[in-house]
């Protein structure tokens, strides 16, 4: 639905409210040059890139995002078998218990992170496992089956069913049928998915914070460091770095995932 | 067996073919979600030994009975119901008009723009974005030297004197974390008002204006019952993630402790988790009634 004429009314608000969703990330980029390491003082006194040299030189920066970038590819790769797999079954017509089920594929994003974070550490005490690396993983990879899941699913609902059975009558056996139909037509699907649930998990610290024990992540790091201000210009600059990095993928993502008729 | 006797094997037991495809993932949320939920619920009805810090595994509702007699906790279920409420509200109303901008007066192209200008800051590092907040908010930050700079210092000063909600600077006074969080799930709302409107037929808004209403009327009659499940769909998640949030309070903000704040802390440093258990089924509780609350409203088929 449009409209020709636009009030300018409504255009200067839309404009504010992405103005005001755009502000806080070019104020980061600002204060990564600063000369000023001590307070967030406004306008900085002068520019300099001395603090990127600091913060590469950083070993515990790099071994954190190390372990991030591990725990992001494991729990996507997780999330990209058994979210396919859910968004293949509950796309197939109708079934008893359906709405169940389809809440259980809601409810990790629904619910609060904290939930998830509270209730693996509950699970983790109560069984006597150690915290580290495979139950960050565990927890990431809850949220990042909903991402895939809900990617293919979105795609799967817009693929005609007549494809499918038109394949079938030509000959083509079940598994023909999805590596020739089904894959090419969910594979941008499927990457974009994968895609912004690696930036998910690469940035996620509301659950990790309960489940990775002694392990730190990027973000912990990250999180650690703001209630320490001796190093705070070291900290501006690895959130340009993390901002770049979560940013990519997701511009990917979203240009993979366009509906055919807005690509030109 | 071949693949092409496999695949006509489970094409003719299609119930068989999807329980295959839906054991792994219902099998790993089942216990990796559903399992830990009910660990949770277990862990909040044991206790724990004051003298040992000892966590004793017999259930009783005593650590249930701890977060509701003191006042202290109440305070805090308060405090952070009212900020998701306010949190919740502010959102809808910056959404919407950003939301009926893009879909109904932009063009296809700026469309897409404003859909890759909502995305980005939405996805964009969580802690990044909370962390800024903190270098605009702060004492001596651009937001402090904006009002300044136009001769306004006193407007802020009597902002942040306002008993309640003011603080000795914005980032750390109600205000601030107020906005913040706004900020933090402004997208979340914006993009599924922003879907609600595109379903909206241009008919019908025609129809409305060739029937003599005024804008405003077409506005309040037409356009707002079609949109109400992407409103909420997106009050779902605004509500639920400040319910849960710990890391803006704990950045930005008054000392006045949230819910998940009260979690953090009790399994971290307190080591008390089955009072971090029975304190983390408080927003679970507040989110099941208000997910029922929008049902009827059509918000998950608009999610």
């Amino acid at each position: 639905m449009r409209c020709r004429r636009v009030p300018l009314l409504s255009r200067l608000t839309a404009y504010a409210g992405i103005a005001f969703l755009h502000f806080p990330v070019l104020i980061i980029l600002l204060y990564a040059f600063t000369t000023e390491d001590r307070t967030y003082e406004f306008p900085p006194p002068g520019l300099t890139l001395k603090w990127f040299r600091l913060a590469f030189e950083r070993s515990d920066m790099w071994a954190a995002m190390r372990l991030s970038l591990a725990v992001a590819s494991v729990a996507t790769l997780a999330a990209l078998v058994l979210g396919t797999l859910a968004a293949l079954a509950l796309a197939s017509g109708r079934f008893r218990g359906k709405n169940t089920i389809t809440l259980l594929f809601v409810l990790p994003i629904a619910l609060p992170g904290i939930i998830t974070g509270i209730a693996l550490l509950s699970a983790i005490k109560l069984v006597g496992l150690a915290p580290g690396f495979w139950t960050i993983v565990a927890g990431h990879a809850t949220f990042c089956i909903v991402i895939v899941h809900n990617n293919v699913i979105a795609r799967l609902r817009r693929l005609p069913p007549s494809w499918v059975e038109a394949s079938m009558d030509l000959g083509a056996d079940g598994w023909q049928t999805f590596r020739a139909v089904l894959l090419p037509q969910i594979g941008t699907a499927l990457l974009a998915g994968g895609l912004l649930a690696f930036a998910l998990s690469f940035d996620e610290i509301i659950v990790t914070i309960f489940t990775s024990g002694h392990e730190r992540t990027l973000p912990i790091w990250f999180f650690n460091e703001l209630f320490r201000p001796r190093d705070r210009p070291i900290t501006n600059v690895v959130a340009v770095f993390v901002i770049a990095a979560t940013l990519i993928p997701i511009v990917l993502a979203y240009y993979l995932t366009r509906p055919a008729e807005e690509r030109t | 067996m071949n693949a092409r006797t496999l695949s006509t094997f489970f094409y003719r037991r299609p119930t068989f073919y999807l329980l295959l495809l839906l054991a792994p993932p219902l099998l790993w949320l089942g216990t990796a979600y559903l399992g830990t939920l009910f660990a949770l619920l277990t862990q909040s009805i044991y206790s724990i030994d004051e003298f040992t810090a000892q966590i004793v595994r017999t259930p009783t509702l005593a650590t249930y009975r701890q977060l509701f007699t003191q006042p202290a906790n109440l305070d805090i279920v308060l405090r952070t119901l009212t900020m998701a409420i306010c949190v919740t509200i502010a959102a809808a109303f910056i959404a919407f008009p950003i939301a009926n901008y893009m879909v109904r007066y932009a063009s296809p192209a700026t469309r897409a723009a404003f859909y890759v200008a909502i995305l980005v800051p939405m996805w964009a590092s969580y802690l990044v974005k909370v962390y800024a907040w903190r270098l605009i908010l702060a004492k001596e930050g651009i937001l402090n030297w904006m009002f300044e700079a136009a001769g306004a210092e006193g407007v802020l000063a009597a902002i942040l004197q306002i008993p309640g909600i003011g603080g000795p600077s914005l980032a750390s006074s109600y205000i601030g974390m107020f906005i913040v969080f706004v900020y933090m799930w402004l997208p979340y709302m914006i993009l599924p008002i922003a879907a609600a409107l595109e379903r909206v037929p241009a008919s019908l808004l025609q129809a409305s204006a060739d029937l003599g209403a005024r804008p405003r009327q077409t506005l309040r009659s037409v356009v707002l019952p079609l949109v109400t499940p992407g409103l909420a769909a997106g009050s779902v998640f605004t509500f639920s993630l400040t319910l849960g949030d710990y890391i803006i309070p704990s950045i930005v903000g008054a000392p006045g402790y949230f819910i998940g704040m009260m979690v953090y802390q009790q399994q971290g440093t307190a080591g008390n988790i089955p009072l971090a258990a029975a304190f983390s089924v408080v927003p679970i509780v507040l989110i099941g009634v208000y997910l029922a609350l929008v049902k009827r409203l059509g918000a998950f088929d608009a999610m």
